[in-house]
């Protein structure tokens, strides 16, 4: 009968075409999976408590990220501090008070600024802390981080704090609630679960960056403990191993990029673990 | 019995559309008021003039006045925190916030500082949790969260919130119109119960309810109101022929 054939025609195509999104979910992954196994395989050899707390030394002798480690630390960790707590009170003005002129501006600007080029940032930086504190340092290197990471979490803080319904903002303010109490009390902890995914985001763009350092921070072969100087980090020393001439610097530099990529991911764990719903 | 809310000659806009037309309407105390009429007639609109809620909407304007207790709240100067105080709401659809039941119903009380203390805190919170007929089925788990409660104990919640900052006036909008009617019921015992400390306001859809909750009920159509009579009266003998038209359902 016609319609029976219409509709194991129907079936067909649907098995096809749901075996062609199922592939295609597949491909997407496969190519994370490979790099990250790439990278495992490559680095895991080089890898020992030696690597992770030497610092680099001559060719032939060893070394190891520790500085490198720790400079990438205190950069990240001095951009979280001034770029968090900015972007995600900018994302509450835009939210709630932004429907007007100058809140279409700021949200205009904050997506150009998320595309604009990194190195870009390195330069903006370079021409306003490096040259006039006539040298290269940590916190040249943690504000640019902090420039890259400011509209990110800008606007993830938007959408998420948008997400929260109006009948809750509503329920606070009919029990006499101030419209800050409200914000503080009732819409960011409702959004806390995307604001902390729109900040790991933002920490685990910047945590990659190299260009922004190369000349904010530039390198450092020591151990530094202080923002003013000159300082390692764990982008920068891939860079240079892997263009450097001789194959065990290369192998460092696998080591070094898995021990970068593990990072990234163990924060990333951490924070959802923390920020998982309560209630 | 006295007036504990006058409203004259009201008039609402939202933007530069007209949704009230010379609202005039008293609300006596310790009485339960309910207003029906059809989708859109601006009963919502007029219950939210009530606390001061549309302020929240951009563009909208009052005109004419509204006392509780004899003081105008659209006065210059009003303290609109301290109104939402004692003009209490609970909404149509529940609307627990992201914590704990305990902190739910304690919030209200801690913002406004009512409570003295820790231990005054947990009494304000048991007891409006009893008033509003919740206690019993969440004090063994007042640490969890308010979204694991069923649709209808979320509403009672949400009166037990109300409750907790010791409202005069409760505005209640369709409270019960998402709920299965065990839970409905239960509202209405509740609506009938806190009568006797509060005066009550509640807009509902549903005829039988403000029949049998209400003292008095007040009839809205197309952003007018058209007769307000004592409940008995209204469902038996309205004065106008449009109400009697609305209640035997011959229209909306």
């Amino acid at each position: 009968m016609n319609t029976s054939a219409a509709h194991r025609n129907r079936r067909f195509l649907n098995s096809v075409m749901t075996m062609l999104t199922a592939v295609c979910a597949f491909l997407a992954i496969a190519v994370l999976i490979l790099i990250l196994g790439y990278i495992a395989v490559r680095g895991v050899s080089a890898i020992s408590i030696d690597f992770l707390i030497d610092t680099p030394k001559p060719v032939g002798e060893g070394g190891g990220i520790g500085n490198a480690i720790l400079g990438s630390a205190m950069m990240t960790i001095l951009a979280c501090v001034i770029g968090i707590p900015l972007g995600i009170a900018a994302g509450v003005y835009l939210s709630e008070y932004g429907d007007n002129w100058y809140g279409k501006t700021v949200r205009f600007l904050a997506d150009t600024l998320t595309g604009i080029p990194s190195i870009i940032v390195g330069i903006f930086i370079y021409t306003l802390v490096v040259l006039p504190m006539g040298r290269q340092s940590g916190l040249a290197g943690g504000l640019s981080l902090a420039i890259i990471m400011i509209p990110i979490v800008a606007r993830t803080t938007e959408e998420m704090v948008r997400l929260v319904p109006k009948a809750m903002r509503e329920g606070a303010l009919a029990l006499g609630a101030p419209q800050w109490r409200v914000t503080m009390d009732i819409v960011l902890p409702a959004a806390s679960t995307g604001i902390a995914t729109g900040a790991m985001l933002a920490v685990a763009r910047v945590s990659g960056e190299t260009a922004p350092l190369l000349f904010t921070a530039l390198n450092s072969r020591f151990y530094n403990y202080f923002y003013d100087q000159p300082m390692a980090s764990l982008t920068v020393q891939i860079f240079n191993y892997a263009t450097g001439p001789f194959d065990v610097e290369h192998q460092l530099a696998w080591a070094a990029t898995l021990v970068l990529v593990g990072l990234i991911l163990a924060i990333n764990i951490a924070v959802r673990y923390l920020t998982r719903r309560k209630h | 019995m006295s007036n504990k809310i006058t409203v004259e000659n009201l008039d609402f806009f939202y933007g530069k559309n007209q949704a009230l037309y010379g609202i005039s309407l008293d609300v006596n105390e310790r009485e339960v008021m309910a207003f029906i009429g059809p989708s859109g007639c601006g009963k919502s609109t007029f219950l939210r003039t009530l606390n001061r809620m549309n302020d929240t909407i951009a563009g909208t304007s009052v005109r004419g006045s509204v006392s509780i207790d004899g003081q105008d709240i659209y006065a210059g100067g009003t303290d609109v925190v301290a109104l939402r105080r004692k003009v209490g709401m609970v909404f149509q659809k529940s609307n627990p916030f992201p914590k704990s039941i305990f902190e739910n119903v304690a919030y209200g009380v801690r913002i406004n500082k009512i409570h003295s203390g820790k231990a005054d805190l947990e009494q304000r919170v048991e007891k409006a949790l009893r008033d509003a007929a919740l206690w019993d089925e969440v004090k063994d788990r007042l640490s969890t969260s308010a979204f694991g409660l069923s649709g209808g104990q979320q509403q009672r919640l949400c009166i037990a919130r109300a409750l907790a900052v010791q409202p005069e006036v409760i505005l209640m909008d369709e409270p019960a119109s998402a709920l299965d009617p065990i839970a409905t019921q239960k509202i209405e015992e509740l609506v009938v119960e806190l009568k006797k400390d509060y005066t009550i306001v509640i807009v509902t859809h549903n005829m039988q309810q403000a029949a049998r909750v209400s003292d008095r009920t007040a009839f809205f159509m197309l952003g007018k109101l058209v007769e307000v009579n004592p409940t008995q009266k209204m469902f038996t003998n309205p004065d106008q022929k449009l109400t009697e038209d609305y209640i035997t359902g011959r229209f909306g």
